[in-house]
């Protein structure tokens, strides 16, 4: 019931005590990863053995492998983080270029085009990674075979991992880019054309300037879920894992609390980023596209 | 002056050939073509060293075989009812964000419920083993409240399975309900109460239709998610999992049988496709508005 309707004392109760319950659910996952991650003890379980920074800063001179000494998983970071550039900076200038095709745009097929783009989102991740896979080797055998061609790059490894997180992520980022595009006023275009301005100057000093937020916000997004991309991966790694793949290894063998360690900077680093983008988000009407 | 006109068509067509480009050569290399060829590859059958005939036997073996279309089956089955679970819990909190939460109180509510989506669905799992493993801390806990005498494995459970499932697909839930039921009315509910109705014919006869496109798009990309997930269950449910995506992961990559993974893809496909459209037409709305939604 809303507030401007009387609510029993019952549903009132009950509504506080379901509120508790659910932010409970949403956040014990998380506080356990965090306090077990400074626990004193060899498995991140129960009972509690006392408070250690061994996880973070141990090495192999102590007997426990610390974050900062674990060279497979520090390495598997840069990997996911060399992977994310890459994802961000493609799907950041496909989801430029897609908006002002949708948005600006006039040719035949343009519905069915852009009804195409959402298809991405709906096609399984592990599906995607499958056919990109099976598709990549099929040209890869056929440069072997036509031209002796060794073309390694789409053997599985990480141009493959980044062409696959990239095939989504980019619908994700043509979304963002286009919904603010479509709020552009157009009359100011016309007036910097009237004014005497070229084309490719308009687009410097008016348009792109306007974008920046949602091509900053889309940035972020992009960079995160291609940080957080499993399904997708999974089919399409080769040596190289990056972290998702790598603490899922871990996870099914039973890790040390390096992996809450790991953990807890991925939480820190995202909290700051989602921070940053709703502060820009909050305060849009503050600093105006200039 | 014919000439500037011309000039300028061609530039036109310049521009839109430039912004095509990437468009065509991202939807045609990445999406279209592969999904082509797994096609074919899911039609054919190896004779020999590199050898193919066209055939059905990939698509045979799976209804010949009862573990495959079983594992199918289950899969969509615990889906549907994810789904629903999800739904029934995401209810209140929307509505809990949209309609009882006052002024900076609701958004404030709203961010914090995203806040744990924001890390990887990696991390949320590890979480939910350590709570919930025989060595963790809920079993330890219902051993110090006297409720087991010894602790109890709570992974690899299908319950464990839907709990983690419903719990990575919240977000995909509460997000659109909040902006379906934020643009409800008050003053409907308000005359429904002034003409006698009670609150579970005010549910079903006014927010339920009124957040019916929420709802679906909701349901849709719940369902999906939850049917192409691969990390929860198998985490979460280790051999019991019985997952259909780990059963195209064990074909492609552990087994090297390309034709029948790409068969089992396709199959999976076929079923979230099918799933969508049909609750597209069973809610009357479109693709492109239920996307734009999420």
């Amino acid at each position: 019931m809303i507030p401007s309707l009387p609510r029993p004392l019952w549903l009132r109760t009950a509504t506080a005590v379901y509120l508790i319950a659910f932010l409970a659910f949403l956040f014990l996952p998380l506080i356990v990863v965090a306090v077990f991650a400074f626990n004193d003890a060899p498995y991140p379980a129960p009972p509690w053995h006392g408070f250690t920074l061994d996880w973070f800063l141990g090495n192999a001179a102590l007997g426990r492998i610390g974050l900062f000494a674990d060279r497979e998983l520090l390495g598997s970071i840069g990997t996911s983080c060399i992977v994310a550039a890459c994802v961000t900076v493609l799907s950041a200038l496909v989801g430029t270029t897609n908006a002002f095709l949708i948005e600006r745009g006039r040719f035949p097929g343009k519905q069915a085009l852009s009804i195409m783009m959402l298809a991405p989102l709906v096609i399984p991740g592990v599906i995607l990674g499958i056919s990109i896979l099976a598709f990549a080797s099929r040209i890869a055998e056929f440069a072997d075979d036509a031209f002796g061609l060794e073309l390694d790059f789409l053997r599985p490894g990480l141009p493959l991992v980044v062409l696959g997180q990239f095939s989504y992520i980019a619908t994700i980022a043509t979304l963002t880019i286009s919904a603010r595009l479509r709020r552009f006023d157009r009359t100011l275009e016309e007036a910097a054309l009237n004014l005497g301005a070229t084309r490719p100057a308009v687009l410097r000093t008016i348009l792109l300037p306007y974008l920046r937020p949602a091509l900053l916000g889309s940035a972020a997004i992009s960079f995160l879920m291609s940080f957080a991309d499993f399904n997708t991966t999974l089919m399409l790694v080769g040596a190289d894992t990056p972290l998702t793949v790598m603490m899922y290894g871990r996870m099914r063998e039973g890790a040390t609390p390096v992996l809450n360690a790991v953990s807890l900077f991925l939480m820190i680093a995202s909290a700051i980023l989602a921070l940053t983008l709703l502060r820009r988000r909050a305060a849009p009407r503050a600093n105006p596209a200039p | 002056m014919l000439k500037a006109a011309s000039d300028s068509r061609w530039h036109g067509r310049l521009a839109l050939g430039l912004l095509l480009a990437p468009a065509l050569l991202w939807l045609g290399a990445l999406i279209v073509l592969p999904h082509v060829d797994l096609a074919v590859l899911s039609f054919r059958e190896r004779v020999g060293p590199r050898e193919y005939v066209a055939s059905l036997a990939q698509y045979r073996t799976f209804f010949a075989e009862p573990l495959y279309w079983h594992v199918f089956v289950r899969t969509a089955v615990m889906s549907v009812i994810a789904t629903f679970l999800t739904l029934l819990l995401a209810l209140p909190i929307a509505w809990i964000i949209a309609k009882l939460a006052r002024g900076r109180a609701g958004s404030l509510l709203f961010i914090v419920c995203l806040i744990p989506f924001w890390v990887s669905e990696t991390v949320r799992t590890l979480g939910w083993m350590i709570l919930l493993r025989e060595s963790g801390v809920l079993p330890a806990l219902l051993v110090k409240l006297g409720i087991t005498a010894v602790p109890v494995e709570l992974l690899y459970r299908d319950a464990t399975i839907l709990v983690g499932l419903v719990y990575t697909s919240l977000l995909f839930m509460v997000v659109p309900l909040v902006s379906s039921l934020e643009s409800l009315d008050n003053s409907l509910i308000e005359a429904a109460y002034d003409l006698g109705a009670g609150g579970f014919s005010i549910l079903r006869s006014i927010v339920i239709p009124h957040a019916a496109p929420g709802i679906t798009a909701g349901c849709i990309v719940v369902f999906m998610l939850t049917l192409g997930n691969y990390l929860t269950p198998t985490l979460l449910g280790g051999k019991n999992s019985q997952w259909f995506t780990e059963q195209i992961y064990t074909q492609f990559i552990t087994r090297f049988n390309w034709e029948q993974g790409a068969a089992f893809g396709f199959l999976l496909l076929a079923l979230s496709t099918a799933l969508v459209i049909l609750g597209l037409r069973l809610s009357g709305q479109r693709f492109g508005d239920v996307m734009s939604r999420t």
